[in-house]
């Protein structure tokens, strides 16, 4: 069985994108793993380029660190404008981009995974498709598109789409790309605190809820330890 | 009694360690670990013997890193099946070159093997859920004909839980339930304050019968008392007094950050690598020797062990290192494995297996899931919820009455496990609703997320399954693992007393939610073999080795002790001999404690 991340690569780099993904996406088809449970003893776990069963826990890590990203310029530039559309700027905190959300995109649909693997099949497709139909009706990249119209081409993905009709694939792609960002971009210091996620700091005591909350909830009498 | 030396021990080489030891101890995990703590601080010279790495979790766990430090957002790979900061190390649903197979291609009949590779094994990564067996659960058969029955009774173990809880620290409380035993004044720390869907899921639980208590958990909500606890767990015996007491002062109290699950730095909660061999390695009677798989239990002719062959798995060199006494530690279904493996005239099936019932009886917990939106838990104003890093209440089973009535459908019961609040993001996106199917995106879908955070609710029900002749393992006819070794094969069964339960667990989870005017996303399974995790999922491995009265129905006694090779003792979960829905970590420290004690006794009056 090939690795369509090792082979699909340095393809993807010199040969016309399009045909690119395409190739990519037949080699990955025969290479998910069959045996995602790790239950049979022949299979050795992760395929070759993981990071391992003993990683440096401590240790930063940036996406291209343990596997070579996919995304060619101009594939990265749309997928960072795709992420603004899904999560952009408000006075609380910036859009996906600017938090690097395209490059952990990249890193997901890279990694040497079987559920990844799986996913860069939906994304790959998926970009492929807001590729075709920018240049088509726009007659640019998405990336160069206008604002109306990256807009008007997310909002025809956006809805749950009928099974078999022309926009199944493209709205099942929207939401697993918007599910990545959001992962991606709330899982960021600065996504963390737009949550409202305010743990992760040594504390001397813990004090439970707010007394206010509780009373507001009627749990008060709950409250026995 | 025990061999004399003044020579400090510790970690060693197969050229550096000793000819012989007192006993040799197979696994560093919770079982290895109780072990080797009670018989150093007793006096005895030990040799561990571990097949993973080295592991101190003062260096290397990752306290503070938020998710986005690691790759994918540090979501589960086979790599890492629990999470790229999750403690295990080396290890997982598979271990390179270690493999394990199942006779059925049918996946409902397989079983899951979780393994680690690393000094304190298991321990590093588990829950810290610290629960008693009940009465009930050491005489299951007496109570429903169903199973075995222990051939010890609750209070056999009750001063080892006793004494285990005194040293790890246990936080919870006393509830006075049925079946759900009350721990003696000074053994538990005090239970973390609910979080604010704890208290809401305890308050509407009571409309559905279901009670909601502190859990018990294996973490510092305080200091250990230093200067009591040491002469309780060690009366007349002030070196070992001295050292625990010095040792408990170098573990801190819980910050209140950071999931368990990674590990702690800080020694606030157990691990074998945090509580046991500190100690155990400051008596200077502890040598531990990393990165060995025992491979054979060889015996004299006279049909005692004479110590263990192992193999050095960085050269693949085999060494043998002797002792008077072994212990087996590895895992229930690891030591069923080396047992079956250590053929001989004497034992020509495989040591201590005159039964035939070495890898029969292999156990794990019953588990289902079910998940629901709260509405009254949106919109929370900013709070910290980290807390104990992992539960601080649960449900014991309450229906005990239902089931003696023969109303439920199925004869052992279950405990629930509940998550709820604002954890930290990681590679799950968030939950929004998408109204009518329609992916949402843009402002809207940040104000969504805000709104939505933390008010998800997460039950995991962890039920009993009982014994049966279908769920076993053996030697592999074939395969062997990297150095030639034979590996097991395992045979798995669901009996329709599991598949019942999880179906329960479903619907009265879909209950729970109703009850607290939330959402559920589907229904819940009428057949419950289609919820039901796959065996072994749960990681509460048991049985294989089981204790018994009688020598032909059973593969230990009562002291854990082989009936046929009798310097040979099991301190893992395989001496189980039915597996309550309790978690059974705390019950396998207690067995190996009293098992560690029994070994002094049997050395002192030199019968082993």
């Amino acid at each position: 069985m090939s690795d369509p991340r090792s082979s699909g690569r340095p393809l993807a780099a010199r040969m016309d994108r399009r045909l690119a993904i395409k190739w990519m996406l037949a080699a990955s088809a025969g290479a998910l793993l069959a045996d995602p449970l790790g239950l049979s003893a022949a299979a050795p776990g992760a395929g070759p380029g993981g990071y391992g069963k003993d990683p440096d826990l401590l240790k930063e890590h940036k996406p291209g660190d343990y596997w070579p990203l996919t995304f060619s310029e101009g594939v990265r530039r749309d997928v960072a404008a795709l992420c603004d559309i899904a999560i952009p700027a408000d006075d609380r905190s910036p859009s996906a981009s600017s938090l690097g959300v395209h490059d952990f995109i990249d890193e997901w649909v890279s990694a040497p995974y079987a559920a990844q693997a799986k996913d860069r099949k939906v994304i790959l497709e998926g970009l492929a498709w807001v590729d075709a139909q920018s240049r088509k009706r726009f007659g640019s990249a998405f990336s160069d598109a206008t604002s109306e119209q990256r807009l008007s081409l997310c909002g025809e993905m956006a809805p749950a789409a009928p099974a078999g009709s022309e926009l199944e694939d493209p709205s099942r792609f929207f939401r697993r790309f918007r599910n990545l960002t959001m992962a991606g971009f709330f899982s960021t210091p600065a996504g963390m605190k737009d949550l409202g996620y305010v743990g992760n700091v040594p504390l001397p005591r813990f004090e439970g809820p707010p007394a206010d909350l509780v009373e507001k909830l009627g749990l008060t009498g709950e409250v026995t330890w | 009694m025990f061999r004399g030396s003044d020579t400090k021990m510790a970690f060693v080489t197969p050229s550096t360690a000793a000819e012989s030891y007192d006993v040799i101890v197979v696994g560093s995990g919770a079982a290895g670990g109780q072990a080797a703590y009670t018989l150093t601080m007793e006096g005895a010279k030990v040799l561990m013997i571990e097949a993973g790495r080295n592991y101190d979790p003062r260096t290397e766990t990752p306290m503070f890193q938020t998710n986005n430090m690691a790759p994918l957002r540090a979501t589960a790979t086979p790599d890492k099946p629990y999470g790229y900061y999750d403690a295990t190390v080396g290890g997982g649903w598979d271990v390179p070159g270690e493999p394990y197979t199942n006779a059925s291609d049918e996946e409902s009949r397989q079983f899951m093997w979780y393994r680690a590779r690393m000094l304190g094994g298991r321990t590093n990564h588990w829950a810290r859920h610290a629960l008693r067996n009940g009465p009930y659960d050491f005489k299951p058969k007496s109570r429903d004909g169903l199973g075995f029955d222990w051939p010890i009774s609750y209070q056999d173990v009750a001063p080892y839980y006793d004494k285990v809880e005194m040293l790890i620290g246990v936080y919870g409380t006393n509830d006075g339930l049925e079946n759900t035993p009350d721990s003696p004044e000074g053994c538990l720390l005090p239970p973390p304050r609910a979080r604010i869907g704890e208290l809401l899921a305890r308050q509407r639980g009571r409309r559905i019968g279901v009670p909601v208590i502190p859990i018990r958990r294996a973490v510092l909500t305080r200091p250990l008392d230093h200067q009591s606890i040491p002469p309780k767990l060690h009366p007349g015996n002030p070196k070992a007094q001295r050292i625990l007491a010095e040792d408990m002062q170098n573990r801190a109290a819980c910050f209140w950050a950071t999931s368990c699950g990674r590990g702690c730095a800080i020694r606030a909660n157990y691990q074998s690598t945090t509580v046991h061999l500190p100690p155990a390695l400051a008596t200077g009677n502890l040598d531990i020797l990393v990165g060995a798989m025992v491979r054979e239990v060889p015996l004299d002719t006279a049909g005692r062990a004479t110590g263990v062959v192992y193999i050095d798995k960085a050269t693949g060199s085999e060494h043998r290192a002797g002792a008077r006494v072994v212990v087996l530690a590895g895992s229930a279904c690891e030591t069923v494995r080396l047992m079956l493996n250590s053929k001989s005239n004497r034992c020509p099936s495989g040591l201590g297996n005159s039964s035939g019932l070495v890898g029969k009886y292999i156990m794990d917990t019953v588990g289902a899931g079910w998940g629901g939106q709260i509405p009254l838990l949106e919109d929370l104003p900013l709070h910290n919820e980290d807390g104990a890093g992992g539960l601080h209440v649960y449900s014991p089973w309450w229906l005990y009455k239902e089931q003696r009535a023969g109303k439920l459908g199925f004869a052992r019961g279950y405990h629930v496990e509940f998550g709820t609040g604002r954890g930290m993001p990681g590679a799950n996106a968030p939950y929004v609703p998408d109204e009518g199917g329609r992916t949402r995106f843009g402002a809207g879908l940040k104000e969504d997320a805000r709104r939505y955070y933390g008010s998800q609710i997460f039950f995991s029900g962890r039920g009993e399954m009982i014994p049966n002749d279908d769920s076993y393992c053996e030697i592999d006819p074939k395969a062997v693992d990297r150095w030639g070794v034979p590996v097991l094969r395992f045979h798995w069964k669901w009996s329709e007393h599991e598949t019942r339960q999880a179906a329960h667990m479903q619907r009265t989870f879909a209950d729970w939610v109703e009850a607290m005017g939330g959402v559920n996303h589907r229904k819940p399974a009428d057949d419950g073999s289609k919820v039901i995790e796959p065996g072994g999922k749960v990681i509460h491995e048991v049985g294989g080795t089981i204790m018994g009265a009688e020598a032909s129905r059973s593969v230990t006694n009562s002291w854990s002790q082989t009936w046929d090779v009798r310097n040979v003792y099991v301190a893992d979960g395989g001496v189980f001999a039915s597996n309550a829905d309790k978690n059974p970590t705390l019950t396998i420290m207690a067995l190996a404690w009293r098992t560690a004690d029994r070994i002094l006794d049997e050395m002192r009056r030199g019968n082993v």
